[in-house]
């Protein structure tokens, strides 16, 4: 079986974030790049599928990034991922959502797949659309925001989580699947997986390479973004003094039951 | 030159940094109050890899370089120094002993389980009355009837007591050369030998998670083939050892300053006083600056050590003097953080008062500083 993960590379999460106000671009210089952290449960679960299912199950990672990101790459083959393919193209740079699900899906259709798992959300942009917009494109059926997942034979069962509780639901393979935090716990990379990964292929790709027929990138994109706002600044809280802890919880209760909140 | 690190080098750092982060710095308070050894840690260290960094692959280790080690040390000391101890004394002590002089069945009984962190092993060279003078060893082993008689005590060995320890290494005096001076020679004495006891953990000013005991011989009786390397080579044996557990050491200490000043730094950005934060005074930012500086000097001489191991060159000297050199900066480092903390840095709650009682060791353990300088004095032919 075949398993691909989609894994974006993003700027570290912990770092301090600046927008450029020229190009609305996130300022990628002098900020390290990470693994998009949602992608790593992503990855988890590929790996503990292929520990399940054995046999010739592979796991490829797929990413859309410029080559200098091929060493953060290494981190997922670090974890137990046997290759990987990377788009890098500087004609990708600028891609929306469109172009890199386009993209993506160009590359997955040509390598072939049984499975794409995907994390649900990157920690730079955001949407959370690529996945959706992924499975149409490669035309299959795409369970989003899956907490857990069984593979038998073709047959894939998975709890959808929704705002109330959870959907099961159940697919035939190919399919897309986008995994939650709450699947798994990502490994650490082991001393063995980290001295074992540079012997493993990460496969860079043009746009050409990877069978994208369409323009993408700036070029190609169908979004434009108009302006970008900063969230309002807080104000400053309310503060309350209280006799005692009775007079204090009193007081909690009526601000929340004023604004309606419980 | 290139002041690069490999792509490998660069991952394994990330990786003990990530572990450190999330797995040892949340849990170190609470070890350093209860003295509690933490087996759980030493497991995940083992399934990582870490407990056998070093060692070729066919022993069990992940066949990674002195560079990545001294790195992997400085990442986990710099979360916890008694996490740190307990994997620098492991790897440095315990299992290189078995590696350079181990025979072919000995690596494969003791080196493979310990490379894979599946037990601990300690290194028993001090003695209650022989400690810089190494040397002046006063436990015995004589031959009698196929086995070798130990008796003796030995002082402060790390690692030796746990429920997962193996054994100890130790010099013993197995008798007197031509000219008049004992022979000392190494041996492998497993757990179960029967007149072999250790005493409880000592109750310790700092590394108090780390496992420190008193071991004493009463007629222990071991097999002809427990001895390690060649008859009367046991003390040159422990000074090689010795020479490669000062970057081990060293990175400890490099660790240990980084932990401090990464608490010192963020703890000046919060607390305010005369309505800033105080690392807007210039006095604070210098301190600040100058820990900066002695620790990337520090961790420039490990690193060099570490490399000219890798490398095969001469090491000793770069080794005695980032050994030297760190240990001080450890205790300047963590003096200043604790000074930046002012009355809260002397409250348990606050991890640099635990740092500034786990630096001391580290200008003691290994050689002194003083016997350091001796040490120097003597590789520049003095
Ligand atoms: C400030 C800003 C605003 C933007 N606004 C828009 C906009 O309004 N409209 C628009 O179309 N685009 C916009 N983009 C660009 C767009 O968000 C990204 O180019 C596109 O990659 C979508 O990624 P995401 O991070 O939102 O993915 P998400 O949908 O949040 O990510 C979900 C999953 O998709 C996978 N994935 C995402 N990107 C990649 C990749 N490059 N390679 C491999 N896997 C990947 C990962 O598995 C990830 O977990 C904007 C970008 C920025 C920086
Ligand atoms: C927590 C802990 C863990 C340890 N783990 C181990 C272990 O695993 N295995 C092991 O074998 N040992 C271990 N040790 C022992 C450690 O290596 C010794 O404590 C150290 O070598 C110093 O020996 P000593 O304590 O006997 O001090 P001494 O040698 O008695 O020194 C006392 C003082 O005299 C000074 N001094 C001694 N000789 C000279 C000289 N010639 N010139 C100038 N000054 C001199 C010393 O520098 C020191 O200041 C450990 C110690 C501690 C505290």
């Amino acid at each position: 079986m075949k398993i691909l993960v989609t894994v974006k590379l993003v700027p570290d999460t912990t770092a301090d974030k600046r927008i450029d106000p020229a190009t609305k671009q996130l300022v990628r210089s002098g900020v390290e790049t990470v693994l998009n952290p949602f992608d790593e449960y992503a990855i988890e679960a590929g790996l503990q599928l292929k520990e399940k299912i054995g046999g010739d199950t592979t796991v490829t990672i797929v990413t859309m990034a410029p080559e200098s990101g091929k060493e953060i790459v290494r981190k997922a083959l670090a974890m137990g991922a046997d290759d990987a393919i990377m788009i890098s193209d500087p004609k990708a740079e600028g891609s929306d959502v469109w172009g890199t699900a386009y993209a993506l899906a160009q590359a997955i259709k040509k390598n072939g797949f049984d499975l794409v798992l995907c994390g649900t959300q990157s920690t730079d942009s955001i949407t959370g659309e690529l996945p959706g917009a992924l499975a149409e494109f490669l035309g299959v059926p795409g369970i989003t925001h899956a907490r857990k997942l069984e593979v038998e034979g073709t047959t894939v069962r998975a709890e959808r989580e929704t705002d109330n509780g959870y959907a099961k639901v159940t697919a035939d393979l190919p399919l897309l699947v986008s995994v939650t935090k709450s699947m798994n716990t990502p490994r650490y990379p082991a001393l063995k997986g980290i001295m074992g990964a540079k012997k493993k292929t990460i496969a860079i790709a043009s746009l050409a390479d990877s069978g994208v027929d369409k323009p993408v990138g700036h070029e190609g994109a169908r979004t434009e973004l108009i302006d970008l706002v900063s969230p309002p600044t807080r104000g400053k809280g309310e503060v309350f003094q209280a006799a005692d802890a009775v007079a204090g919880a009193t007081k909690i209760i009526e601000f929340l039951r004023e604004r309606k909140l419980v | 030159m290139d002041f690069d690190l490999s792509d490998e080098q660069r991952a394994i750092q990330t990786l003990c940094r990530e572990f450190a982060r999330d797995e040892v710095k949340p849990r170190a308070e609470e070890m350093d109050r209860d003295a509690a050894f933490p087996y759980d840690l030493v497991k995940m260290m083992a399934d990582l890899g870490l407990m056998g960094l070093p060692f070729p692959e066919k022993y069990g280790g992940a066949g990674a370089d002195t560079v990545s080690y001294a790195l992997a040390v400085m990442e986990i000391a710099r979360a916890d120094a008694s996490t740190g101890i307990t994997l620098a004394a492991h790897v440095s002590l315990g299992a290189t002993p078995f590696y350079l002089f181990g025979t072919e069945a000995q690596k494969e009984k003791y080196l493979v389980p310990l490379a894979r962190g599946e037990m601990l092993w300690g290194f028993g060279l001090t003695e209650p009355q022989a400690g810089s003078d190494a040397g002046g060893t006063r436990t015995r082993a004589d031959l009698r009837d196929g086995a070798w008689t130990i008796n003796g005590t030995k002082a402060f060995i790390t690692n030796s007591g746990t429920d997962i320890t193996g054994g100890t290494t130790i010099t013993a005096v197995t008798g007197t050369d031509a000219k008049g001076r004992s022979e000392i020679s190494n041996f492998i004495v497993p757990q179960a030998t029967p007149g072999f006891t250790r005493a409880k953990k000592y109750r310790k000013m700092g590394w108090r998670a780390s496992d420190t005991r008193e071991l004493s011989f009463a007629d222990a009786a071991i097999p002809e083939d427990h001895l390690l390397g060649e008859r009367g080579k046991g003390l040159k044996q422990f000074l090689t050892i010795l020479d490669g557990g000062r970057i081990s050491v060293a990175a400890l200490s490099v660790g240990l300053a980084m932990g401090a000043y990464d608490e010192a730094l963020q703890y000046a950005k919060d607390r305010h006083q005369f309505g800033q934060p105080i690392s807007k005074f210039q006095a604070i930012q210098f301190k600040l600056a100058d820990m900066l500086m002695e620790i990337e000097h520090a961790k420039l001489m490990v690193l060099k050590a570490a490399w000219e191991k890798d490398n095969k060159r001469p090491y000793e000297m770069t080794a005695s003097l980032a050994k030297l050199y760190s240990g001080e900066v450890s205790r300047r480092v963590v003096n200043e953080a604790v000074q930046i903390h002012g009355g809260y840095g002397f409250m348990d709650e606050y991890p640099v008062s635990r740092m500034y009682r786990d630096q001391k060791i580290n200008e003691i353990g290994e050689g002194t500083n003083e016997v350091q300088r001796l040490v120097i004095a003597r590789l520049m032919g003095l």
